[in-house]
């Protein structure tokens, strides 16, 4: 039974090499949308948190590599965001949805 | 339906290249169209050619325009008003930097924000 308004936390370090530029703050972000429940991001763990819905917000962070970053969701599917936002960098931003990442 | 993005600058490089990165950084699912420079290959925006651009980036949901300086700004405004009367209250010119916000607000429409709501994200980068 999971229960529904519980806070779920996770971190994951950083190891790409443009750390939390512009297009892995795009990828992070418009994964983070496709998500109901909120999520939150920081490069601390006493924070700041900042929104990772917010483009202009996560790209704010700087975050360089090698940084740990922390996130911690609420909702109907926050286990789910949670691991798809550390899947996501522990890939190296490499497989984010509907950008066309031919590079 | 996602917002759609038109591109307006004096310089045809400058939008095309800005088009190209919203597409590589963001993705096919916004629909997008440019305008600039005059016919002669020079620097220029004419409200007709940001006209055309309305219209190939028409969504339903709405459209944004960022522009880049003066004309650009003015002429978009111009061609605003020349919309039919069903389609101008659904387009709005973005206070916000061409090639910046054309990224964040492109971020923002991918995952099916208002117009509202995109205008709002692309004008978070302009200094208060």
């Amino acid at each position: 039974m999971r229960n529904e308004t519980a806070q779920i936390n996770g971190e994951v370090r950083m190891t790409h090499e443009t750390g939390l530029h512009a297009r892995p703050s795009v990828k992070l972000t418009k994964l983070a949308k496709t998500f109901s429940s909120t999520i939150h991001l920081a490069v601390a763990q006493e924070g700041p948190w900042v929104d990772a819905k917010s483009i202009a917000k996560v790209m704010a962070t700087k975050a360089p590599q090698n940084t740990t970053l922390y996130f911690r969701a609420a909702g109907s599917d926050a286990v789910e965001a949670v691991r798809a936002m550390i899947a996501l960098v522990e890939h190296d931003f490499a497989d984010g949805n509907g950008t066309a990442s031919a590079d | 339906m996602n917002v759609g993005i038109v591109i307006v600058s004096h310089s045809a490089d400058i939008a095309r290249g800005t088009v190209d990165m919203v597409r590589q950084m963001v993705g096919d699912n916004v629909p997008l169209a440019w305008c600039g420079g005059n016919p002669e290959g020079g620097l220029g925006t004419n409200v007709e050619a940001i006209l055309k651009a309305i219209d190939l980036a028409w969504s339903e949901v709405g459209v944004a325009i960022l522009v880049d300086l003066g004309g650009a700004e003015t002429n978009s405004e111009m061609a605003i008003e020349l919309l039919p009367d069903d389609r101008r209250n659904k387009v709005v010119v973005c206070n916000a930097p061409i090639v910046e916000g054309a990224i964040l607000a492109a971020t923002e429409a991918s995952g099916g924000a208002s117009l509202d709501d995109v205008r709002r994200t692309a004008e978070e980068l302009s200094p208060s």
